[in-house]
């Protein structure tokens, strides 16, 4: 095999196959997927996220949460996402026609976040989770995230209503307290934004579990 | 030998004619001196990014277990740590040593030496600016995002005139070939060059510049990161190990009709594989299963190569006793059939309803992209640069101290992270075990990761501090060389003690 052009035009269309069938076709056929309109409730989803949420967005992606935690649902029956709670139905391609970038995730160091803020809407919990993962889950290997914090002492005005509800080891020095900063709030914003469980003609909830 | 016949034999030898040994033995010294600056920068860089990502993988495999370590630091955190030792290794110092290995394979088959190497040495300089600007960018909160894209935008174009200069340089090489005959490695590295521009300059429009919208991403995403190993590192490997292993035994390779089918069988099915990655995910099935019938198909081109790296071997294995470069190669070849078995495995729906999304994955890609790919690179420069420097590596004991400790690190590593991830992959199928119960499970294991990590690091350490020695060498003054075999040094020395 010493013909140089035969290697070349061998070597463009194999990728050439590719490209047309896994980027060029997705791209055809959901590229301009857009919201589902619900005909008898006139429920538009998804729903674009609010200011606050999508600003977390960006904090998820820069501190690479996404690394440790998916945001996709599987079929039931396929794995035990279902089955432990982390979705009423399987995630679709319409879930995610809102988000830059899509965060899947390929890693469930910790669990699936896709409904998060379904399952958990308790901004307290939200947190005392980040600041130091320990309080709510002992044992787990997720980093803290002080620097979303702020340790300061208390002013003349008494404790701020912001200020985190901490006891024993994880309460700062006498006269501190320890407050979310913008960014934490953002970031927890957006997680009780992560909500994929609107009702689909391609991925219907259970009518029993959806009441 | 008189002046006459001496001056007939000159008249003889054309260009090219490589029949000659004094013109064949001159013609290479010029090839290897021609490379020796561009190759030198690819080497040096690329190690100088390894141990940078050595201890950020260090770094991130102590917090996995413990962390509470260096908890305060926002730019240590787990989540960009990871990524900072990802694109490390796999942009600093795998493409790197690639690029490297890449350019002096490519000018020795075709048999002529680098033209303006300069010009490969300015890309190699932009190329460093942009893994800098990079993973500054990362350690700044930039990251895309986006598996083995996470490089800010502002970063990329400076790599792709990098990537652009380097495939015109490959291509110009190419042409100007004084041999006809194109061997197997050529195809490889032809093609690798070819591709690697297109998926880099696709993923980054569609996914950076322009972003497409919702899970069209994902398919880009995964036709891209599946395609930079199958695509880019893979060719290359293989077009050092089909160089190597025949160059070192002295022994043509067993078939050229199994390297005709096992490299186009490669460029068919290996491209359709990217969405394996998401099995189970939220994309039309049809995409899914098709990358599983191309994961599939891959065993033709991976048993091929095997069956003719493998047999190539047969009866040579007391080599690997003495040649540095084979040892590296071998073992690299080795884990390029297991880790492309392991993949096709993990591509059925069955086995990756359980190892996805665990550290079974975690163990495929350093299968992949260490055991197979970086020993390859290393191989190759133990090599290359006693040739580009024309100095042998000074200390035969630093050799035994990178291989065994890569090796053993290695094993251990994919060993012992491929079967805890299956568990913890069988337990977070069982809704009836806690979350937490599961990751509590793979604590021990991780702990074994960073004693295995420990290892990598110390036989890298030893690769270094030996380069470093061997191009203080190349500035000092020749002496006699002590050839690097590791064992039964004696039959090395011709002229006796």
């Amino acid at each position: 095999m010493s013909y140089g052009p035969l290697l070349f035009l061998g070597i463009l269309f194999t990728l050439a196959s590719s490209w047309v069938g896994l980027v060029l076709m997705p791209q055809r056929q959901l590229g301009a997927l857009g919201q589902h309109t619900d005909t008898n409730t006139a429920a538009v989803y998804p729903q674009a996220r609010a200011g606050e949420a999508q600003q977390g967005a960006e904090h998820y992606r820069a501190l690479g949460c996404v690394y440790c935690h998916t945001q996709q649902v599987r079929p039931e029956g396929y794995g035990a996402d279902i089955a432990r709670g982390w979705g009423r139905r399987r995630t679709v391609s319409r879930d995610y026609i809102h988000d830059k970038p899509v965060m899947l995730g390929t890693m469930r160091t910790g669990p699936d976040l896709t409904n998060i803020g379904e399952r958990q809407s308790d901004y307290s919990w939200h947190y005392k989770h980040l600041y130091n993962p320990q309080i709510t889950s002992a044992g787990s290997v997720m980093p803290p995230y002080p620097f979303l914090f702020e340790t300061r002492p208390i002013g003349p005005m008494g404790p701020s209503t912001n200020a985190l509800a901490l006891e024993g080891a994880f309460a700062p020095a006498p006269g501190h307290e320890v407050v979310p900063t913008l960014r934490a709030r953002q970031l927890v914003e957006y997680l009780r934004s992560l909500k994929s469980s609107g009702d689909l003609p391609e991925a219907p909830v259970k009518k029993e579990e959806a009441q | 030998m008189s002046s006459t016949t001496a001056s007939k034999t000159l008249q003889a030898i054309l260009p090219g004619d490589f029949s000659n040994e004094d013109f064949r033995r001159a013609k290479l010294a010029e090839i290897d001196a021609s490379c020796r600056t561009p190759v030198l920068f690819f080497f040096v860089s690329g190690l100088l990014w390894l141990l940078a990502g050595t201890l950020f993988a260090l770094v991130a495999s102590i917090k996995l277990h413990t962390p509470g370590f260096l908890a305060g630091w926002e730019s240590l955190t787990f989540g960009i740590v990871r990524t900072v030792h990802l694109n490390t290794v796999v942009y600093g110092f795998c493409s790197q040593a690639a690029v490297g290995v890449a350019i002096w394979l490519m000018c020795r088959l075709c048999r002529v030496p680098l033209v303006a190497p300069g010009i490969v040495t300015v890309a190699n300089l932009f190329y460093n600016v942009g893994v800098t600007v990079g993973i500054g960018g990362i350690l700044a909160g930039d990251s895309t995002g986006i598996e083995w894209l996470e490089m800010p935008r502002y970063a990329t174009p400076i790599l792709f005139v990098s990537y652009a200069l380097i495939a015109v340089w490959t291509i110009i090489t190419f042409r100007l070939r004084a041999e006809r005959h194109l061997y197997v490695s050529q195809w490889y590295l032809l093609a690798a060059v070819l591709w690697f521009p297109w998926l880099y300059g696709t993923a980054q429009v569609m996914l950076i510049v322009e972003p497409v919208r919702g899970v069209v991403q994902a398919a880009v995403n995964w036709w891209f990161a599946h395609n930079v190993l199958g695509l880019w590192f893979t060719p290359i490997g293989l077009a050092a190990i089909y160089y190597f292993i025949p160059k070192v035994i002295g022994r043509p390779i067993h078939s050229y009709y199994l390297s005709v089918l096992g490299f186009w069988s490669l460029a068919l099915f290996y491209n359709w594989n990217g969405m394996h990655h998401l099995v189970g995910g939220p994309l039309p099935a049809w995409m899914i299963t098709v990358s599983i019938v191309a994961s599939v198909m891959m065993l033709i081109p991976v048993l091929t190569v095997a069956i003719n790296h493998h047999s190539t071997m047969i009866g040579h294995f007391g080599k690997l006793r003495h040649s540095p470069t084979l040892r590296f190669i071998v073992f690299g070849a080795v884990s390029y059939t297991l880790a492309s078995l392991q993949g096709v495995l993990s591509a059925l729906r069955s086995f990756s309803e359980v190892a996805h999304f665990t550290h079974h994955t975690v163990a495929h890609a350093h299968l992949g992209m260490y055991a197979f790919f970086a020993m390859v690179m290393f191989g190759s420069m133990y090599y290359i640069l006693p040739r580009i420097t024309g100095r042998e590596w000074p200390s035969n004991a630093l050799i035994s101290v990178h291989f065994w400790g890569v090796a053993i690190g290695i094993v251990l590593y994919v060993v012992v992270l491929s079967a805890a991830g299956l568990q913890q992959g069988r337990m977070m199928n069982d809704p009836t075990v806690k979350f937490l119960d599961v990751v509590k499970f793979t604590i021990p294991y991780l702990q074994i990761r960073t004693v295995s990590g420990l290892l990598l690091a110390l036989g890298h350490a030893a690769f270094v501090v030996n380069f470093g020695w061997l191009l203080v060498r190349m500035f000092a003054p020749y002496r006699k060389p002590v050839v690097s075999i590791l064992a039964g040094a004696e039959i090395a020395s011709p002229s006796g003690k």
